[in-house]
């Protein structure tokens, strides 16, 4: 794959405008707006059932956005199937509970998309693939089963699955929440490492706040469908502004 | 955690005649009566049945009399008599070994089939061959084998080909049915749920009757389809509807996640269920789908209701000559035992088949 024509750099990579979104009568997502800049890492927080996962969900088009404007890397999202082609081309996905194809080895879960979708020679993706593994720290388990390997594993095996489409963007769906605590730590280590190593633009759902200090360049919160709070970690953190913020701050920092 | 884990030996088996009857046989009361009355019935069936296959059956004679004043048993020389009737129908008995060389390459098809090595992208193509095979040596006509109309076809090979050749087109019409019956278009879903409860909804007898005497009707005029080809659709079609509702089943129960997985991916639809969806669903349904197989197989012998001389046909057939009128018993029997040998085989492939599967999955 030839590298991409650097893009102007002040075109943003994601840029929601007014999005809406219900689900019958139900409101998720109301008039989101979000522009996010190359090589962005953004963290997204908020109460259980805030739209988060729906949201991003909406940018590689696994949900449908009934109102406003969705465009990634200068492709708007619209019905047009070879549109939301080409934005999941360019768009990883790491899930809560893995979603690794139980019936493929670690390594064909690697080069499934590579050689499908991308027609990447097969020698070549499982280069690729063995090299993603090596920076998820696993490439011992290649040819096992995804049912053989522990939570964290499946985690790093997933990011890695998502890492082999050379993707511009990566979304995360609270990655570590389905995960024992022994493991989460492995799994956010991975993530600091891809965000130190590499210029991919990240956008996170995550309740590590450890994580969000250490690695985003903005932290998100969304409460009953809207972006209430947007801010750096560090006033984030310690100078919240909304009342909604300051409880939910409370909450996840009480235990 | 206890810290004084002594490590314990791992129990002995125990063994012993006495300890395994008491373990498999006699464990509770009411397995005790289980036992005694199975026992009780092998020794006032079994040597009666004995009996009747073996000890009192009359293995030479030359018509039912015969064979009845001869012993009280089964009278197998009628089966020695008609054996080729039977097996091969009204097909011209020079020519008899044109359908016995059928059912054996159809035999050994299936046979390889099963076999793990030979899943490879060969195998369609080579039943695609073996089906022209089998129709050159049943039709002829060329490379010097006379011809036979396919109304002399009859027996054993009419019985497999009718079920091999429905299961082989039904399979993937099946897939396709339960893959549009969750389509995210309401025409195609609407059309493969019409068509898969309609079918289901009526019994296999009035399809195959429908195929012989409404098919000619709906035809305009001139237009004729051979009996043989009428109950061929009329089989694909009621086990094409049966197949999709269980495959059907495969598919739901796969989780959201590993569809949500696949489109992330950028996988298309097509590409999501060949490689993602398809090859879990139909693992899950192996069981279901191999006892519709059986199903298929066996209600092959509908076809007698059009007048088709399959395998069950062809065996009354057998028992109409004066000479042997009254071995209907022994017919019946000599086809079971045929009918009975492909399903056993079948259920206990999809038994070993399960097995591996179990294994892999907790590997
Ligand atoms: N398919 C659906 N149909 C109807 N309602 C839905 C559907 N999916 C989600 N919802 C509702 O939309 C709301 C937002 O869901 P979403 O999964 O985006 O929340 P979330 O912020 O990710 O929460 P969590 O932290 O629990 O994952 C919830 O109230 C949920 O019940
Ligand atoms: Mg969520």
């Amino acid at each position: 794959m030839a590298t991409a024509v650097q893009q102007p750099s002040d075109e943003p990579m994601i840029l929601l405008e007014k999005v809406n979104k219900w689900y019958g009568d139900f409101h998720v997502l109301t008039d989101i707006d979000l522009s996010v800049k190359r090589g962005e890492r953004i963290v997204i927080c908020g109460p259980s059932g805030s739209g988060k996962s729906t949201m991003i969900r909406c940018i590689n088009r696994l949900e449908e956005h009934q109102a406003g404007r969705i465009v990634v890397d200068g492709v708007e999202l619209t019905n047009d199937v070879r549109k939301v082609e080409a934005v999941r081309r360019d768009v990883g996905m790491v899930f809560q509970h893995f979603n690794l194809f139980p019936h493929l080895t670690v390594l064909q879960n690697l080069t499934l998309a590579p050689i499908w979708v991308r027609k990447t020679p097969k020698a070549e993706a499982e280069a690729t693939a063995m090299k993603y593994l090596e920076r998820v720290r696993i490439p011992e388990q290649a040819h096992k089963y995804p049912g053989q390997l522990s939570g964290g594993q499946q985690q790093r095996v997933a990011i890695a699955r998502a890492l082999c489409i050379n993707p511009k963007v990566m979304l995360f769906d609270e990655p570590t929440s389905a995960l024992d605590p022994e493991m989460v730590a492995e799994v956010l280590d991975v993530m600091i490492k891809l965000a130190d190593e590499s210029n991919v633009t990240m956008i996170c759902v995550t309740h590590e706040m450890g994580f969000a200090r250490s690695v985003a360049d903005r932290v998100i919160f969304m409460d009953r469908g809207q972006i209430v709070e947007q801010n750096t970690p560090e006033e984030f953190f310690s100078h919240p502004q909304n009342e909604r913020t300051k409880l939910f701050l409370s909450q996840i920092l009480a235990h | 955690m206890s810290d004084t884990a002594i490590p314990t030996a791992m129990p002995k088996p125990i063994a012993g005649p006495v300890i395994w009857l008491r373990a498999n046989l006699f464990a509770n009361p009411l397995n005790a009566i289980m036992t005694v009355l199975v026992v009780w019935f092998l020794v006032m069936s079994l040597p009666a049945l004995l009996d009747w296959l073996l000890l009192d059956a009359v293995f030479q004679a030359d018509s039912v009399r015969e064979c009845r004043a001869a012993g009280s048993g089964a009278c197998w020389a009628f089966i020695g008599e008609k054996h080729r009737l039977i097996l091969f129908g009204l097909y011209p008995y020079e020519e008899q070994w044109r359908p016995l060389l059928v059912v054996l390459l159809l035999i050994a098809m299936a046979g390889v089939s099963c076999l793990r090595r030979f899943w490879t992208k060969w195998l369609a193509p080579m039943w695609i061959a073996t089906l022209v095979v089998v129709g050159i040596l049943m039709w002829g006509g060329v490379l010097g084998l006379s011809y036979v109309e396919n109304a002399r076809w009859g027996g054993l090979p009419l019985t497999m080909i009718l079920a091999f050749v429905a299961i082989a087109v039904a399979f993937p019409l099946g897939v396709l049915l339960a893959l549009g019956r969750r389509s995210n278009l309401p025409a195609i879903r609407a059309i493969c749920t019409i068509y898969i409860e309609l079918v289901r909804g009526v019994p296999a007898v009035s399809l195959l009757f429908m195929a012989s005497v409404m098919l000619p009707l709906l035809l305009p005029e001139g237009m004729n389809i051979d009996k043989l080809l009428r109950a061929q659709i009329a089989l694909i079609v009621y086990a094409s509807a049966y197949l999709a509702e269980v495959v059907r089943g495969g598919l739901q129960s796969l989780s959201k996640g590993q569809y949500e997985a696949a489109d992330a991916l950028g996988l298309t639809y097509w590409q999501k269920q060949r490689l993602i969806i398809l090859p879990q669903a139909l693992r899950i349904t192996i069981p279901p789908l191999v006892n519709t197989l059986i199903t298929v197989f066996k209600d092959t012998s509908l076809v007698v209701i059009i007048g088709l001389y399959d395998l069950m046909n062809a065996a009354k057939a057998s028992f109409v000559d004066p000479a042997w009128r009254g071995s209907s018993i022994e017919a019946y029997v000599f086809v079971s035992l045929i009918y009975f040998a492909f399903c056993f085989f079948m259920s206990k492939y999809s038994q070993s088949i399960e097995k591996r599967l179990a294994q892999s999955q907790n590997r």
